[in-house]
């Protein structure tokens, strides 16, 4: 078990190197010059290729690269060059903003779905199981930063009772204790239900299908012929096996989960690590881009470890590694 | 009759099938014959201050019928929905056709070949796989002048690693299989064995995955649409109308409402497909 993990953690940090790589270079390949932006129209070629030598835009790709990676191991980002703020700064302020509503909405939709898709099979062929399989299809279907904007004109322009954007409200410094908390609440509502209504769809099928793959399994056949009740078999019996493929895509949604992040935080102008990264691409902002990719790779990664070890303690066959994992 | 045919038959005979596949060439037969059943010109503006933001079902001073309502620009809603439904579809198609092409390469040539190169394809596929994928869309997004074409390459580029695996999976378990042994004692060279015998074999999975990939696709492709990053305005693309009517949400919510509803309709409808194949082709997993 622990030497798989440390396998995992050296295949996760080889991930991370080759994020921070392919980007540095893409990066560097694409047209646009972050000091043309900075300085504006008006600058002359002089002032141009003086603010490049301050920045060490000049020097060659290779020796920018490795002087990179030398400050980054020494923990520090650098600066941005689009505000001058240090980049550890900003993405310091960005990442808990970006963590609380993926985590939020992982939790919520998982605890969600699998209701729903226990419901389902439990349920297999009735209208129940009909109709909320018409709607999971549906919310799996539906794009987050579409399903955004319904929910942005639904609640905050027809009903009027829920802000569109932020995660502060204007008076927030003002505000303490338990009404600061209904404000964080209230600004959280629309993008958390957001991302975890389609998380949601995926969710739900995903469990039924896994439910009514273990119900065909012969031991679930013998404690039928044994007797149990049926609400103890479909919770111990059929409920706890099919959790282990669950558990694996727990994992793997973490990337696509942060990827529909980046769609709603730029929607609802949620003050995460997605939108940061949105506007440092188009605004060439090199140090925050490349610091915002490492830190959603290391997420990413550490996502797919967390699952592994969930799966382990869900399934005791992997803990003890009598299966291959 | 071909197996393929009898399959096509088994996907129709299942409800949701149907219904996707009735979706889907309704949508269809919309984009293609675009000029027919709208106005014609996506692009078109008369009077701008009298035709735009009109609600839906209404009429113009010059007389056309606004089914969908205008934009802000005075551009019939329902004409760009048509012609940005041969964007949106075209490029989901175009996009993960290169991903099969990609990842049948892949797939197929670790699958069946010995030595440090299953390895290294595997460890590639395992490695693009983690990268998270719309960071890359982005990023590749931004290398070049944004287009149609850029995203179908994009999207290709960042799609093939589950194909690769699936097609790797099939390819192994196949070659063991006796008739693939007895290919290889008729003498058959190894290239014709893996394209004749195993490939035709293997394709059923990566249908499935196609079926549910396009959906997929054409989500991302009005994501990064919506974004700024994808097909660029004033080629209607779902996303960049969405966009657009992101601005006039309050006055003109009709603008964003309707392509959102036909991208959930087109993905809901790849969706029922790809699950009713996917019973069709695997009998065990018929429910």
């Amino acid at each position: 078990m622990l030497a798989a993990l440390a396998r995992r953690l050296a295949a996760g940090l080889a991930v991370v190197a080759g994020v921070a790589t392919l980007t540095f270079f893409l990066l560097r390949l694409a047209p646009g010059d972050p000091v043309e932006r900075l300085l504006g129209p008006a600058a002359t070629a002089e002032q141009l290729a003086a603010q490049r030598q301050a920045l060490g835009l000049d020097r060659p790709l290779p020796a920018q690269y490795a002087a990179w990676l030398a400050r980054v191991a020494a923990g520090e980002w650098g600066r941005s060059i689009a505000s001058g703020r240090p980049v550890r700064a900003v993405l310091g302020e960005a990442w808990p903003a970006t963590a609380a509503l993926v985590g939020l909405s992982l939790l919520l939709s998982y605890l969600l779905g699998i209701a729903v898709g226990a419901a389902q099979a439990a349920r297999g062929g009735t209208r129940l199981d009909t109709a909320l399989s018409v709607s999971t299809v549906t919310l799996f279907a539906l794009p987050g930063y579409w399903l955004g904007l319904m929910l942005v004109l639904v609640f905050t322009y027809r009903l009027r009772i829920l802000p569109s954007f932020g995660a502060h409200g204007y008076d927030s410094d003002a505000l303490a204790g338990l009404a600061r908390l209904r404000d964080l609440l209230r600004h959280v509502a629309l993008p958390l239900a957001t991302l975890t209504l389609v998380g949601i769809g995926g969710t739900a099928r995903f469990v039924r299908g896994a439910m009514l793959d273990v119900r065909a399994a012969p031991f679930v056949t013998t404690a039928l012929a044994k007797g149990l009740a049926a609400p103890r078999i479909w919770l111990h019996h059929v409920l706890r096996n099919a959790l282990v493929p669950v558990v694996t895509l727990l994992g793997l949604s973490l990337p696509a989960l942060f990827s529909g992040a980046v769609f709603v935080e730029a929607v609802f102008a949620w003050p995460g690590v997605g939108r940061i990264l949105v506007e440092a691409v188009q605004a060439r902002d090199y140090p925050v881009v490349m610091a915002a990719t490492t830190v959603s790779a290391i997420l990413v990664v550490l996502g797919n470890l967390l699952g592994d070890l969930l799966l382990a303690w869900v399934d005791p066959r992997i803990r003890h590694g009598t299966r291959e994992t | 009759m071909n197996p393929g045919t009898g399959r096509v038959t088994w996907m129709l005979r299942d409800k949701r099938g149907r219904f996707g596949a009735f979706v889907l060439a309704v949508v269809v037969l919309c984009a293609l014959a675009a000029p027919v059943v709208s106005a014609g010109d996506p692009a078109a503006q008369r009077d701008v201050v009298a035709t735009r933001f009109l609600p839906p079902l209404s009429t113009d001073l010059h007389g056309v019928v606004h089914p969908l309502g205008t934009d802000r620009f005075g551009r019939d809603v329902w004409t760009r929905l048509v012609y940005g439904a041969r964007i949106s579809l075209g490029v989901g198609t175009l996009a993960v056709l290169l991903s099969v092409a990609i990842g049948l390469v892949v797939g197929a040539v670790a699958g069946f070949s010995s030595g440090p190169v299953p390895v290294v394809l595997l460890a590639l596929t395992d490695f693009a796989l983690a990268l998270p994928r719309v960071v890359l869309l982005l990023l590749l997004a931004a290398l070049w002048r944004p287009s149609a074409a850029l995203v179908v390459v994009v999207l290709g580029l960042t799609g093939w690693m589950s194909i690769a695996r699936l097609v790797h999976g099939e390819v192994r378990s196949l070659a063991t299989r006796p008739f693939v042994e007895g290919a290889a004692s008729l003498g058959l060279r190894r290239t014709r064995i893996l394209a004749r015998h195993i490939l035709p074999n293997a394709l059923t999975p990566v249908i499935v995955a196609a079926a549910l990939g396009i959906g997929n696709a054409i989500m991302l492709e009005a994501g990064l649409s919506f974004l700024g990053v994808g097909v660029q305005p004033p080629v209607p693309s779902w996303g960049n109308m969405i966009a657009s009517g992101r601005d006039t949400l309050l006055n003109a919510p009709w603008v964003a409402t309707a392509p959102g509803l036909a991208l959930v309709l087109v993905v809901v409808a790849c969706t029922l497909v790809g699950d009713a194949l996917q019973d069709a082709l695997s009998p065990t997993s018929r429910r």
